[in-house]
This record gives structure tokens, C-alpha cells and sequence, in this order.
């Protein structure tokens, strides 16, 4: 049984400097559950999920959150919408000048989402979550590429968001220090039970992580299946993507 | 015919950059109006924009009194007129060199900085994580800055007027040996209301356009290393030319 859809994509094109990325992509994101968005790079992946978020305006099409049409509301409606989401950028996006509390802090303290005191509560509790318990006082600068990952997470999650986009979460990162972040990603979901929507290179590691995976090629979605049926797909551009970092593991 | 296109294609380009940077700034003047008021960020602006340029305008200031009274007494002393030393530095300062240096210095320092720490924001998606955080980017990062631009250069000019003729006291009293009575009441007595006034005005057009121009290139930068440098350049050449071009309307307007 498919769960209820919590974002909607419909015909969705989008072109960038003269070059179509998004040519038409049709999405359906369940509710309550992990989606991750494999194909190509350069496919326009991280495009797609701005157009999720409201970051970028489809050129065609709707964007449909919860039934709200993101492509035509404007500023201050967007805002509301997106007190929704949270977003993991690839590059963690800390702000680099203040220190990794402060930086948890900044979406509570900023939308005055809960008082000071529990500002003061709450970051601490989350950072311990994230692996990060005395890592309060240091400046993004000083952090190693997973940690500041860690650090982004723990921003995402801070507000309680009921969606998080995750836009590759790995990259970058070695295979243990991965697999640690794969590890969190779950047992927050977990603990938190957001819809999550991932961009991730992660073949085999994203099937057993999501309960969806979607596949775009040539700026649609070629199939979107759950994870196990995902993996059985016959599709040849599917076999191809994802076969040869599964006998690259193997071997 | 492709020479016309090209050239239509850059006016075209040119006209909606004139208006994309018109948009941009009514957008942040629009954010300073709604909740809440970021007065946090304000005075942190205004302690970096304001406090952080005493030092280097108070500089400025100082030798370009010293070299206006040095220049000035040779020239005056032609027609003997060493005694009206004192209204010539101080008009001079006051309603030309003080607006127009203490901006251009107020751009080099504080104005370039605005455009790289945007830009960088821009370009390492800090600027896109705040906006996923319905936190509105105009109204924490922009809107601050034109706010402590427009009450902090023209506090800098009148700082650059004191002590630009103070300067010019030092160099024609103390070293040149003008009278010192005969210096301050030349000043008094041309030195009019309406020119302090005029450079008051200048110097409050010139913090909008500091502000304005660096900020809009760093939050529209290109996403490179390469593009920030170039956005960095532009906004500093198109801020002083900008400034010159506008003083010299204004001072046709206010003469």
C-alpha cells in the first residue's frame, strides 16, 4: 500500500543557462519516509531538490507541498511553508562566523521558536545526539568534513522539521565516516519520523537507508520503486547505474 | 546586423541589471519596515562600517587638511591673501573633499568587505541555508548594511571635516605661520549653513551607494573563487565612479 504524498512534482522543467536540467519530472514523496534520488551527475539533482524547498522557481510546472502550489506563492507564504522543511546542504552551509552552538542555535533563536532557556537546553541535547557533545565552542573552520556534516544535521533537526532534504550527505566523506552519518541519518529518522528526500552517489549503502529510490535521467524520473523492487528493476539505464558500484563492492 | 545585436543584447542586459539592482534595494528597504527589526545586526554593522573607518578616514582627513593648507598658502600668498587660508581649506573640505574622500575611503575599506563576505556566503550555500530556515536574507544580511551605511558615513564626514581642518590649522598656524585668529574667523565667516548641510546630504546619498552597489554584487556573485574577485573589483570601481558621477550632479544641484 502506497502511504499518503506529502510533496508533489508535476511536470516540473526548469532550464539554466540556456541548458534544459529538468525536462518534465513527475515526483510523488511519501509521507513519513526516506526518498533518495540517484542518477547521473549533472543530472540536475540538487536542482530538483531547490525546486523542492522554493530555492528555485520551476519554469513549467507545480510544486505541490502539501497541496500549496510552491511556484506561485510569494515571499511571506513561502516562509511559512518552509517552516516545514530543514535542509542538509552538501557543503554542510554552517554559517562560518559563529561557532557550531550558536549555529544549532540560530533557527531557534531566530524564528524565537522557543525561549532562551531552552535554546540553551535543547542545542546542547542535540549536539550529544550528533556526536558532537563538546564541540559546542568551535568555529566550522576548525571541524573536520564530517563533523560539520554532524553539525548541519544537528541544525536540521533542531526545529523538528516534519521534511529534511538531504543533499548528499556522504559526499566527500571517507567510507567509515560515511557509513557513521548513514547510521545517524536512520536513527534520527528513527527517533524523529520526518519525510526525508536524499540526492546521494551512495550505490549499494542508499538501499538498505531508503524506503524509496527514484532514479532521474535525462531530466525526468526513469522509476521511482520501493528500495527491494528498486534494485530487481530490468531497465538497462537502471542496471547500468546501479550494477557497477554493486560488482565494484563485490569484488 | 550582428554588430546591432550585440549591441542590443548588452543594452538589454545593461537595462535589466539597472533593474535588478533597483529591485533589489527597494526589496531590502521594504524588509527594514516589517518584524522584526534587526537591531542586533544594525549596531554590529554600524560598529563595522562606522567605529572600524575612524581611524582610517581620521588619516585621511588629517593630510588632506595639512596638503590643501600647504597648497592653498602658496597660491593665496601670490595675492597676499594668506588670511583667507582658513575659508578656503574649510569650504573646500567641507563641502567637496570630506563627503567625496571619506566615501571613497568608507567603499575601498568597509564597502569591499561587504561584497566578499556575501559573496562568500553566496557561494558556500549559507545564503540558500537561510533562506530554507524562512529566515529572510535581504532583511538579516542586507538591510543592516544600508541601515548603519546611511547613519554611518555621514557621521564619518563630519569627522573628516574636523579634523581635515584641523590639519589645515596645524600646517598654516603652526608650521606656516598664518595667524591662528585670522584662520578660524575666515572660516566663520564663510563657512554658511547650507554648505554643511550640502555635504551632509552628499554623504548620506554616497552611504546608499556603498552599500547598495556592494552589496548587490556580492549577493548576485558568480559561484567561483574567480567570479567573487571580479565581483569584489566591480563593486568598488562601480561605487567610486558612481560617487563621483553623483557628486558632481548634486553639487550642480545644491550650488
Amino acid at each position: 500500500m502506497r502511504p499518503s504524498i506529502i510533496i508533489r512534482l508535476k511536470g516540473v522543467e526548469k532550464t539554466l543557462g540556456g541548458q534544459p536540467v529538468l525536462r518534465g519530472v513527475d515526483l510523488d514523496i511519501p509521507k513519513g519516509e526516506i526518498t533518495t534520488i540517484i542518477g547521473p551527475s549533472g543530472e540536475g539533482k540538487s536542482v530538483l531538490l531547490k525546486h523542492i524547498i522554493g530555492l528555485m522557481r520551476p519554469d513549467r510546472g507545480q510544486v505541490l507541498v502539501d497541496g500549496v502550489n510552491l511556484a506561485q506563492t510569494h515571499d511571506r507564504a513561502l516562509n511559512e511553508i518552509r517552516k516545514k522543511f530543514a535542509m542538509l546542504f552538501q557543503s554542510a552551509a554552517l554559517f562560518d562566523s559563529m561557532n557550531v552552538f550558536e549555529n544549532v542555535a540560530f533557527p531557534l533563536r531566530e524564528k524565537r521558536l522557543v525561549s532562551e532557556s531552552d535554546v540553551q537546553r535543547y542545542v546542547p541535547e542535540m549536539l550529544e545526539r550528533v556526536g558532537l557533545g563538546k564541540m559546542g565552542h568551535k568555529f566550522p573552520a576548525e571541524l573536520s568534513g564530517g563533523m560539520k556534516k554532524r553539525a548541519g544535521l544537528a541544525r536540521a533537526l533542531v526545529v523538528r522539521p516534519e521534511i529534511i532534504l538531504f543533499d548528499e550527505p556522504t559526499t566527500g566523506l571517507d567510507p567509515l565516516m560515511a557509513y557513521a552519518i548513514h547510521e545517524l541519518i536512520l536513527s534520527m529518522h528513527k527517533t524523529f519520523g520526518f519525510t526525508g528526500i536524499m540526492v546521494s552517489h551512495e550505490i549499494p549503502e542508499i538501499f538498505s537507508l531508503s524506503d524509496w529510490v527514484a532514479m532521474l535521467k535525462n531530466g525526468k524520473i526513469l522509476a521511482m520503486e520501493r528500495s527491494d523492487e528498486f534494485q530487481r528493476l530490468s531497465d538497462p539505464l537502471v542496471r547500468e547505474f546501479i550494477s557497477i558500484p554493486n560488482a565494484m563492492a563485490a569484488s | 546586423m550582428n554588430v546591432i545585436q550585440a549591441i542590443g543584447a548588452r543594452v538589454i542586459a545593461w537595462i535589466e541589471e539597472m533593474g535588478a539592482m533597483l529591485l533589489f534595494l527597494l526589496r531590502s528597504f521594504g524588509w527594514l519596515f516589517r518584524p522584526p527589526l534587526r537591531l542586533f545586526q544594525i549596531i554590529k554593522q554600524l560598529h563595522f562600517v562606522g567605529f572600524k573607518s575612524t581611524f582610517v578616514v581620521m588619516l585621511t582627513a588629517l593630510f588632506t587638511g595639512m596638503v590643501l593648507a600647504l597648497q592653498g598658502y602658496y597660491s593665496l600668498r601670490k595675492f597676499g591673501s594668506e588670511g583667507l587660508l582658513g575659508s578656503a581649506v574649510a569650504l573646500s573640505i567641507i563641502r567637496e573633499l570630506g563627503p567625496v574622500l571619506a566615501s571613497l575611503m568608507v567603499t575601498a575599506r568597509a564597502g569591499s568587505a561587504m561584497t566578499a563576505e556575501i559573496g562568500i556566503m553566496r557561494i558556500t550555500e549559507q545564503i540558500d541555508a537561510m533562506e530554507t530556515m524562512a529566515i529572510n536574507s535581504l532583511q538579516y544580511l542586507i538591510t543592516p548594511k544600508i541601515v548603519a551605511s546611511l547613519i554611518s558615513v555621514p557621521l564619518l564626514v563630519a569627522l573628516f571635516d574636523v579634523v581635515g581642518i584641523g590639519g589645515g590649522y596645524v600646517v598654516a598656524v603652526k608650521l606656516l605661520g598664518v595667524s591662528g585668529g585670522s584662520y578660524w574667523s575666515s572660516i566663520e565667516s564663510a563657512v554658511e549653513w547650507k554648505d554643511v548641510y550640502g555635504g551632509i546630504l552628499k554623504s548620506i546619498s554616497f552611504g546608499l551607494i556603498i552599500s547598495w552597489v556592494c552589496c548587490y554584487k556580492g549577493y548576485f556573485t558568480k559561484m567561483s573563487a574567480e567570479g567573487l574577485g571580479e565581483a569584489t573589483t566591480e563593486a568598488v570601481v562601480l561605487a567610486a565612479v558612481l560617487i563621483l558621477v553623483w557628486d558632481y550632479f548634486l553639487t550642480s544641484i545644491l550650488l
